[in-house]
């Protein structure tokens, strides 16, 4: 046993028990489906093994028993009539045509295995990608396999990786660490913890908590802590209903937030509102903070964010003479081009009030394995790193997540350079739909490849389009595993009550297909095994800790006075410096801006005016709805009955404006391309800016390219987008604010 | 009242997350479009200044039964079991009607 005491929930059951003539089996919820958490449920089963029903765990500290629509309706997508439940292959000649030929397993990992290991053999490990999708259980697992194979081109295929990784990465550039808020989700007891307290204001920025429920934070703590007093200030360019609850509510314009933090930080630091004991003992570069800050004045700022200036400067000072505060942020920090400086500003205005490892504050998650790092770095040669691509051109790839660079892959795949790439291993991703941008260049380049391996649970876009082997998933529910994510980390198991068809988890298949490849690398005799191994520090095998679960990490603040956030046991930060670095030493190392900046994005009212008169909105995409999570869903009846189309929505005096009626179909279109959406007006939109939904296709439509892959080559928003244009980084793109217009769709179209 | 019980829904709190109907169709087997209760929004407008109209509540209709076999067990009905904002309270209805005079925002349904 490890000599760290977990700290558990008394269960009033074992994790297996009968009630009523059902099986009742304890459990976390993480994926498939996606989602970014793993709640706490009940699953239900009958005598026959089948999977009946799913309610939230009444004794999990998580979620308290509540669940979101996906969860319960998960029975509908364990039993979908669509999910693909054996292996099968396809020509290479019939990419984009169903001319899929059923295989065994047996059959499927042979050829896999043959085909890899020739593309190896003849061209190098690294010419195999290993790309992954969000929100599913796999980058411990992927990470492994690509790195066992020999392959350091592990990739998340979004232009500027776009989405949360550009904050791992800022933050651990410049703070050391990832952080997150203290909503008591690293106690057992939570809110009655006496250690905890709810954060006095909450700055919501960028992100719709309740719906998206990203980085392993459950949306509705914000309700709980609501309730215990903390109050809000909402940057959103959209009326949420936390900007509906919030004292202060700023309607920005998308794509400006490094100039509103920046905006704020010269509030902060001009009143004299900033805690000088913590920036005096624990930062570093806060005079050249201040110079940088000072070029934003407020009457400027309000012009650029359109956000009024009495709003910024009254929500700086609410913010700075707090007692404690989080802020919780969003995808839409990632998704702007210039995201590194946007994050470093957002989270100076944390760090300069001192908001860290205190009680309501901004902490550093706890973790068990950690999971940017991925499983088995100590598996990356030299040799492998120096052929991973992007990290030459983009040093902070270093940070973070081990990836390469989803825009130089892209320019691999066209240029040959610097070497050819061969295959692929994708595995829980569609980022045909979701991710990538250029939807049709995208595909044209990844088609280059010889052979390719999907690894999903339903036929999608991007399997049709490229798969040459198709593997099937497994749901949550026809697994076990643990649950080892982001955010704070807790001991957690997933845990299989059901077989749907020939089904593999994930995690089986990667053991399965890692163990020919490099049997060393993979010692475990089966997933149980190499669960226990992975967890081995807690002390728990996996067989103990799915009766133990949920098991918890004691926690203690103020780790930086305490040596406890660096490997040497000093006190302070993990950076360059020993502390948190307001004034990167990374950063211009590397060569980037050592302070924030804000740059307008690529084309906007203010950057290209020209544009902006033929393309008359400001298009953010991306806002998660209650029913699906990205690409996935749109097969579960009861889940697409909740939003049966994909959606723009518009302030009802601007589609007036523009001749467009709740309802009706229509064009977004730019310079690079168009799709179709239904048009909702609403009030929540500024009459200048429009939201679309993102990542839809129609799994009920005809699915060959020649019918247009599930409509998905008609619904793709990415075909608005910048095509592969990252911030200079390497990290970050503007997803949330192109230039658009809008007009109805035409009978036949 | 006596021995009647309903449902208190706090619904300053109702976020709009539609988790009660999910559950209560998944529960009785409701088909796509039915269910013993729906969200309703009111809003959102502008009423003046700053000030806007924005709320979501759940009602209950004939298809609920306030999931007389799940009271019977001692369990929740689903909704409330699985209501992300704790707005819903299930008991006697001369207990949740004492708490009606806290706070506005708060509705009472005799079931």
């Amino acid at each position: 046993m490890s000599e760290t005491k977990y700290h558990l929930v008394e269960h009033e059951k074992p994790f297996k028990y009968d009630e009523n003539g059902l099986h009742v089996t304890r459990g976390s919820a993480w994926s498939g489906p996606g989602c970014h958490i793993g709640c706490g449920v009940l699953l239900y089963t009958d005598d026959d093994g089948k999977l009946v029903k799913v309610e939230g765990d009444p004794e999990n500290p998580y979620n308290k028993g509540r669940l979101c629509n996906r969860c319960l309706a998960l029975t509908e997508v364990v039993y979908s009539p669509d999910r693909i439940t054996s292996p099968m292959k396809r020509d290479p000649a019939h990419r984009g045509e169903d001319k899929w030929e059923q295989i065994t397993w047996d059959e499927a990992l042979d050829l896999v295995y043959d085909r890899f290991t020739e593309i190896k053999e003849k061209y190098g490990a690294w010419s195999i990608p290993f790309v992954q999708g969000t929100g599913r259980d796999i980058a411990a697992w992927i990470t492994r396999l690509a790195w066992s194979f020999g392959s350091p081109n592990y990739m998340f295929n979004m232009s500027g990786m776009a989405c949360y990784l550009p904050r791992v990465a800022g933050c651990a550039a410049t703070t050391g660490n990832f952080w997150v808020g203290d909503f008591s989700q690293q106690y057992p007891d939570r809110y009655d913890n006496p250690e905890w307290e709810p954060a006095e204001y909450i700055m919501v920025w960028g992100n719709n908590p309740l719906i998206a429920n990203s980085d392993g934070f459950y949306g509705h703590w914000m309700v709980d802590v609501m309730k215990r007093g903390s109050k809000l200030i909402v940057v959103d360019p959209r009326l949420t209903w936390l900007a509906y609850k919030a004292e202060y509510w700023l309607q920005i314009r998308p794509g400006t937030d490094a100039a509103l933090a920046l905006g704020m930080l010269n509030v902060i630091i001009s009143e004299d509102l900033y805690d000088h004991d913590f920036v005096d003992r624990w930062c570093y570069g806060f005079d050249e903070l201040a110079q940088t800050a000072a070029a934003y004045p407020a009457d400027k700022v309000a012009s650029i964010t359109w956000v009024p200036e009495e709003k910024i400067v009254g929500a700086a000072r609410t913010w700075a003479n707090a007692r404690c505060g989080i802020v919780q942020w969003g995808l839409a920090v990632d998704t702007t081009k210039e995201s590194l400086p946007a994050a470093q500003a957002i989270g100076a205005l944390w760090q300069i009030c001192g908001f860290c490892e205190k009680p309501g504050c901004m902490i550093v998650p706890p973790e068990i394995l950690a999971y940017s790092g991925g499983f088995g770095g100590e598996l990356v040669t030299p040799e492998m790193d120096a052929h991973r691509i992007g990290l030459d051109k983009y040093s902070l790839l270093k940070f973070g997540f081990q990836v390469a660079s989803s825009d130089e892959v892209m320019k691999t795949l066209e240029t040959e350079e610097p070497y050819k790439l061969h295959g692929a291993w994708l595995q829980t991703t569609n980022f045909l739909t979701c991710t990538s941008p250029d939807p049709e260049r995208s595909m044209k380049a990844w088609r280059t490849l010889d052979f390719i391996v999907v690894v999903d649970m339903f036929m999608t876009p991007t399997a049709m389009a490229l798969a040459d082997v198709f593997l099937p998933a497994c749901t949550y529910a026809e697994r076990d595993g643990i649950r080892v994510g982001d955010g704070a980390q807790r001991g957690e198991t997933i845990n299989k009550v059901c077989q749907v068809g020939e089904c593999k988890s994930d995690m089986q298949i990667n053991l399965e297909l890692g163990r020919r490849f490099n049997p060393e690398a993979w010692p475990w005799k089966d997933d149980k095994e190499m669960f226990s191994y992975v967890i081995e520090c807690t002390g728990y095998t996996f067989e103990e800790l799915q009766q133990a679960a949920p098991a918890y990490i004691p926690f203690e603040y103020h780790r930086h006075e305490k040596g406890l956030l660096r490997p040497d046991g000093q006190p302070g930060f993990n950076t360059q410096t020993g502390r948190i670095e307001l004034w990167s030493t990374f950063y211009n190392n590397a060569g980037l801006s050592p302070v924030p900046y804000f740059e307008e994005p690529t084309e906007s009212p203010e950057s290209t005016p020209d544009l902006y008169e033929e393309y008359p909105f400001v298009l953010t995409t991306g806002a998660r709805n209650w029913f699906m999570f990205h690409s996935e869903h749109r097969q579960i009846p009861h889940l697409r009955a909740g939003r049966p189309w994909p959606i723009v929505q518009i302030n009802p005096k601007a589609a007036e404006k523009v001749g467009v009626h709740d309802g009706e179909w229509v064009w977004l279109e730019n310079g690079r391309g168009r799709c179709k959406r239904v048009v909702e007006c609403t009030e929540i939109m500024d009459e200048r800016v429009i939201m679309s939904d993102h990542a839809w296709w129609f799994p009920e439509a005809p699915g060959e390219e020649k019918d247009g892959l599930f409509g998905m080559l008609d619904l793709n928003v990415n075909k608005l987008l910048n095509s592969y244009l990252p911030g200079k980084s390497g990290f970050g793109a503007n997803y949330k604010s192109m230039l658009c217009k809008v007009y109805p769709v035409k009978e036949g179209e | 009242m006596d021995g009647k019980y309903g449902i208190l829904v706090d619904y300053d709190w109702c976020t709009g997350c539609h988790s009660c109907e999910m559950a209560c169709q998944m529960e009785h087997g409701f088909p796509i479009g039915q269910s013993g209760v729906q969200v309703c929004t009111m809003g959102p407008w502008l009423i003046e200044g700053e000030t806007w109209q924005y709320d979501f509540a759940p009602i209950f209709g004939d298809q609920c039964d306030l999931c007389a076999d799940r009271t019977a067990k001692g369990e929740l009905p689903a909704c409330v079991h699985h209501c992300q904002a704790n707005c819903m309270t299930y008991g006697p209805l001369d207990e949740l009607s004492a708490l009606l005079a806290d706070h506005r925002k708060q509705t009472l349904c005799a079931l």
